[in-house]
């Protein structure tokens, strides 16, 4: 029999590869689920046994009873102990799938091209990595446990039913399945609300990441009506696909019941002719009416099942989907991997654009050499940060080629090439942990002597120091309490441990006072010396100290020179120099 | 979790017909036993073979009878558990806006966002769940206890006592499970944080080549997790077990005291069958039962955190009127200190000044010393320790909210944008602005020339947090957005910081000619920026040491000379 759910076969597929891992606890559990199947059948057929020893006053042997009931007691308690077995190890199969998958998941996201991760909305992939791995597991679990069982009880009844008295056996099996059909149905129609409600679930959960993130803005502006109005209107749509997907999915549950009261209702009454016919007896009928109840409730959970697995195989799919995603492309198995670099920096013949339709930079070349310092300048939004995606390969050149030291950095190991560069960015991330973690987080082998030199070297060390902790003061996710300039220091400490040849300042010093930023720059400079380096800045005085200057303007690097050079040019960056002193 | 309840004021009629058609079809599920009784007592021994036909049909039409009930009762759960979740996810988000700075800063983003997300799913079928079947299985297994106290009562006593004990393995193994169930959850949340803030900072990471030892760490946080959740697990799965021994006990003693009673006359063969039958009822049903209340416990403890956000007040609230001494201010701070958290230093300290209608302030001072904190103390996003802020006269505690911040045009230090497009963006500033008055704010906060170039125009989309757009793009539009609101009061919290000098100087050339003359608050490092200004705030670790023009504060204070010889040196 076709269920829906085969129909998405990639999420199935992908899980089973997750599950084969935990062969040997998965043979062990049908073992253990047959050890429960044949107690809770073994049961009433000796329950079944002893009421047909009740035939009536005085005609009982009580010495008869007893034993069939001690014997019912003892093998009921091996069934218990057999279940409880079962669901330890059903649990340990479902969370470690979850682990092993969502350990995959985050490895992914480590690997996948940067140009991914900045075009999708960070609430989705989260989603997908969170709720619907959960969500997934949920009906993992479900299915896990019941599944097994239910399969195993419906062919061990059917053996015991057909071997009691196969006419009424004949009964049981022509209607029983009239409820798969039914389930099968009903979760064929439900798929699509479903399937529905997991993207409309996605979009809202990407708006609240998107606003809860983003609510000291949003009340800046009393704009919490406007935000709220939107988030109604999705929550509306939601509500009106949940309501669908639940309420189709839980029609299952009452018509297979329904189905299955028509079967116990022709076993009770074909039953009671044939004890009246005298081919059964009275305990027989119960143990058929017993069995009838277990044989047709795997029917009716395997119904309830499938629609939980109906919704953790959307869920699959959306994580399976995440996790085909394509990977940044490998470095070559040649790769080279650089080791203390002098640090000379070419291009040759670059070109690169984001999209085909829009072109930014063409041509370009540049030969920088080991411990030049050069400054990327241009007015507001020419794409100076493409400059800088393109040195540290977070993407790659669509033709011509970036070398380091010589060799082209396609032809390096991506790791080798980014720890010669110590990177600050203008917007500043830090990661939860204590503030001693993420100024060592370049270089963990860091001594706190080190660390707090470049801190002090730095000024990062004096609010250090006044943080209730110190360097073990936990930080929050992204920097919490700490104001932008003090993250900014913590961000040039850390990579002033992290002690690279290679440096790229983007517009590093823009929310330091200037009094601070002094102190600051003195220390680049410093560290600057005999580094190569790369500033993105607004300010010309600094600038004009650098070995080189690219001028940058609507995504293509217009000129090059020294100050001086660009100056007597009279072009672009003159212009710019201008305007600095217009006031 | 109670004061959840009022959410699902709206649906009063579903609450109560789903669980009343639900107990209808379980009065006829009860039955089942009793026709089976019949059937046996007149149709298998009075061998009347119409009579078991009868029966038989009977019990048919019950279970359709059934069905119809039963439907209607899904539907109506349904309806009900969906609408409340959404009625309270909606409350929620609503007040996740309006909690105050210091109640965000409180209760963590992250945090925030599991309450809205996988809490209320998980509170929704928690809902779902207990309209359906909380009240039908214990009304089965009551049922059941009752009806066996129809066929015998001495026989009925095993019902009495196995339903307790059974009840207390049930709860006792629930109760045990809460507090792990907790911790299950905490780890979650961690897990949900480190995924995020490592999509977030993906290029840092990478720069740092830390995807690996990444990995490490997340690895570990997911075995911590998948830990604890075996614990949760081998604790809750005694459950099914214990019952299933315990339940087969009461059958068996049933059975032993049914064989003796039928042995002195007092029971017949079918009415110890129906007995076995209502306690083989009572099994499924509480089995039923214990899974419902997993669920519903899990569900519970996600409604009390949803709830304890909901619960979390506002700190601040508008007391009574309150107007400054003084006159023809249009803001005034009067010994004004203020510290985030608890303990710790006052981040600034014994603040006044009086700010006069049309003036230009700047604020300069170092890194923490206090600047950005002005601001927020005089939008009031978070309250003063010491001291009062009065705009316009009149106490910033004295006015709702919304109206204070109506006279506020903020651009903030971080350029953040929403999804939509520039258009959109742009009525977050004013619900009511034109096409023409965007344009305009957008030629003021020289945004124009690169608007105008999108595909588009003010259709161009913008994604979230503006991540397709440059920094400097962000910061010229989150400007233009603030001025779209024509504001008395415009404040530059440090905005100018990813502009060129050349276009930072033509926005503040177009500022000035505003025809609606703002107060005007301009945060910065940049003391060119500030130069122009009226007047100029020197902050320095949290104390005011400075106001006046540039000259004058040139003169007189070092602070400020010190900030300005430092950045001359480099020009």
């Amino acid at each position: 029999m076709k269920l829906p759910l085969m129909q998405n076969g990639m999420g199935l597929k992908r899980s089973l590869t997750y599950v084969r891992r935990y062969k040997v606890l998965i043979v062990l559990t049908l073992l253990l689920a047959a050890v429960n199947v044949a107690s809770a059948l073994y049961v009433p057929l000796l329950i079944g046994d002893t009421i047909d020893l009740m035939l009536g006053e005085g005609k009982v042997v009580l010495d008869d009873v007893v034993p069939l009931l001690v014997r019912a007691v003892i093998v009921a308690v091996i069934g218990g102990v057999a279940l409880w077995f079962m669901s330890i190890i059903n649990n340990r199969i479902t969370f470690h799938v979850v682990r092993d998958i969502r350990r995959d998941a985050f490895a992914k996201i480590q690997r996948l091209p940067i140009s991914y991760l900045d075009s999708h909305p960070v609430g989705d992939v989260v989603s997908r990595v969170i709720t619907d791995v959960d969500q997934f597991s949920d009906g993992l679990l479900m299915g896990f446990t019941q599944l097994f069982i239910g399969i195993l009880t419906i062919a061990a009844t059917l053996v015991f039913m057909f071997l009691l008295n196969p006419l009424i056996a004949a009964v049981v099996v022509v209607l029983t399945p009239l409820s798969l059909f039914v389930a099968n149905f009903i979760a064929k129609k439900s798929y699509r609300f479903f399937r529905e409600q997991t993207v409309i679930r996605g979009e809202q959960t990407d708006y609240i990441s998107e606003m809860v993130e983003n609510v000291k803005t949003v009340k800046a502006f009393s704009a919490e009506k406007r935000v709220t109005d939107g988030f109604c209107e999705v929550n509306r749509r939601l509500e009106k696909s949940s309501l669908n997907a639940i309420f189709f999915s839980s029609l299952v549950n009452p018509t297979t019941r329904f189905v299955n009261a028509v079967v116990y209702a022709a076993v009770a009454g074909f039953g009671a002719l044939a004890v009246i016919a005298g081919s059964i007896t009275v305990g027989a009928l119960s143990v058929f009416l017993s069995y009838v109840n277990q044989y047709t409730k795997p029917f009716n959970e395997i119904s309830g099942v499938l629609a939980e697995l109906q919704n953790a195989m959307a869920c699959a799919e959306r994580i399976f989907e995440f996790l085909s995603e394509r990977e940044e492309t490998p470095d070559a198995p040649d790769a080279v991997i650089l080791d203390s670099v002098n640090g000379a920096v070419g291009a040759e013949g670059v070109c690169f654009s984001y999209t085909p339709e829009r072109k930014l930079i063409e041509n370009f070349n540049l030969d920088v050499k080991a411990g030049q310092k050069i400054a990327i300048v241009g007015p507001t939004g020419c794409g100076k940060t493409t400059f800088i995606n393109l040195l540290m390969r977070f993407y790659d050149v669509n033709l011509g080629r970036i070398t380091v030291d010589g060799h082209d950095i396609r032809s390096v190991t991506r790791k080798s090439l980014r720890s010669q560069y110590g990177m600050v960015l203008q917007e500043t991330w830090l990661k939860a942990g204590t503030v001693r973690e993420n100024l060592k987080m370049g270089r963990p082998e860091a001594t706190d002597e080190e660390m707090i030199a470049a801190a002090k070297r730095t000024h990062c060390h004096g609010f250090i120091s006044r943080l209730d902790h110190g360097y073990d003061t936990e930080i929050t996710e992204n920097g919490g309490e700490l104001s932008a300039g003090q993250k900014q220091l913590l961000c040039i400490a850390r990579a002033m441990i992290s002690d690279p040849p290679m440096l790229i300042l983007d517009e590093a010093t823009s929310s330091i006072d200037t009094r601070t930023e002094i102190r600051v720059q003195n220390a680049m400079k410093d560290l600057m010396e005999g580094r190569t380096s790369f500033v993105v800045a607004h300010r010309l005085s600094t600038i004009m100290e650098m070995d080189r200057i690219l001028v940058m303007r609507d995504g293509n690097i217009v000129e090059q020179g020294t100050h001086a050079e660009l100056i007597a040019k009279g072009g672009f960056y003159y212009e710019l120099f201008q305007s600095q002193f217009a006031e | 979790m109670k004061s959840l309840l009022r959410y699902m004021k709206g649906y009063r009629k579903e609450c109560l017909l789903g669980p009343l058609l639900k107990l209808a079809e379980a009065t006829l599920e009860l039955l089942v036993p009793y026709v089976i009784l019949a059937m046996i007592r007149n149709g298998i021994e009075g061998e009347n073979r119409r009579y078991v036909v009868l029966a038989m049909l009977i019990l048919i039409g019950m279970g359709f009878v059934g069905l119809l009930f039963s439907v209607a009762a899904q539907y109506f759960s349904a309806k009900a558990a969906v609408g409340f979740t959404a009625r309270v996810r909606e409350a929620l988000f609503a007040h996740i806006q309006s909690l105050t700075y210091r109640e965000i800063d409180g209760l963590g983003r992250s945090t925030l966002m599991t309450r809205m997300t996988s809490d209320m799913n998980q509170v929704q079928t928690g809902v779902n769940l207990a309209l359906r079947l909380l009240l039908r299985s214990p009304f089965i297994v009551f049922g059941a206890m009752i009806m066996a106290f129809t066929i015998d009562r001495e026989a009925a006593m095993t019902f009495v006592v196995a339903i307790p004990v059974l009840s207390v393995v049930v709860f006792g193994i629930l109760l045990a499970g809460i507090p792990l169930y907790k911790k299950v959850q905490v780890r979650l949340d961690g897990i949900l944080s480190k995924t995020r803030e490592n999509l977030t900072g993906v290029r840092m990471l990478r720069a740092l080549c830390k995807e690996d030892s990444e990995v490490r760490d997340f690895d570990e946080k997911t075995e911590q997790l998948a830990g604890s959740q075996k614990l949760v697990g081998r604790i809750s799965s005694l459950m099914n077990p214990l019952t299933y021994v315990l339940i087969n006990l009461a059958i068996a003693f049933l059975m032993y005291r049914g064989a003796i009673k039928v042995q002195y006359g007092v029971l017949t063969q079918g009415a110890v069958l129906a007995l076995y039958n209502y306690m083989s009822q009572i099994l499924v049903e509480l089995i039923k039962l214990a899974n419902l209340i997993i669920n519903i416990t899990k569900s519970i403890a996600c409604a009390n955190r949803v709830e304890a956000v909901l619960e979390t007040k506002p700190s601040l609230s508008v007391l009574p009127e309150k107007y400054s001494e003084k006159d023809g201010s249009v803001v005034e701070f009067d010994r004004v200190s203020f510290r985030y958290g608890n303990g710790g230093e006052n981040a600034v300290n014994d603040i006044s000044f009086q700010v006069r209608p049309g003036e230009t302030v700047g604020i300069i001072g170092g890194t923490g010393s206090g600047k950005s904190t002005l601001i927020h103390l005089l939008c009031r996003f978070y309250e003063v320790v010491e001291g009062d802020i009065y705009v316009e006269g009149r106490s910033v505690t004295s006015y709702p909210q919304e109206e204070l911040l109506s006279k506020f045009g903020i651009v903030p230090q971080k350029a953040i944008l929403f999804r939509g497009d520039i258009r959109s963006n742009m009525q977050f500033g004013r619900e009511d602005v034109t096409d023409v008055e965007i344009w305009e704010a957008l030629s003021l906060a020289q945004a124009k020339e690169f608007v105008e170039k999108k595909e588009g125009g003010l259709s161009a989309p913008v994604e979230q947090f503006g991540r397709n757009l440059s920094g400097g793009q962000r910061q010229r539009l989150t400007i233009a957005r603030a001025l779209v609101r024509r504001p008395s009061i415009l404040i530059l919290d440090d905005s100018a910081s990813a502009l060129d000098y050349a276009t930072d100087l033509a926005l503040r050339r177009s500022i000035r000619s505003l025809d609606y003359r703002p107060t005007v608050f301009l945060v910065s490092q940049r003391a060119s920026t500030l130069k122009g200004a009226d007047r100029i705030l020197v902050m320095d670790e949290g104390r005011l040491v400075g106001i006046g023009t540039h000259d004058e504060l040139f003169d007189t204070c070092d602070v400020y000379r010190e900030i300005c010889l430092s950045q001359m040196k480099q020009a």
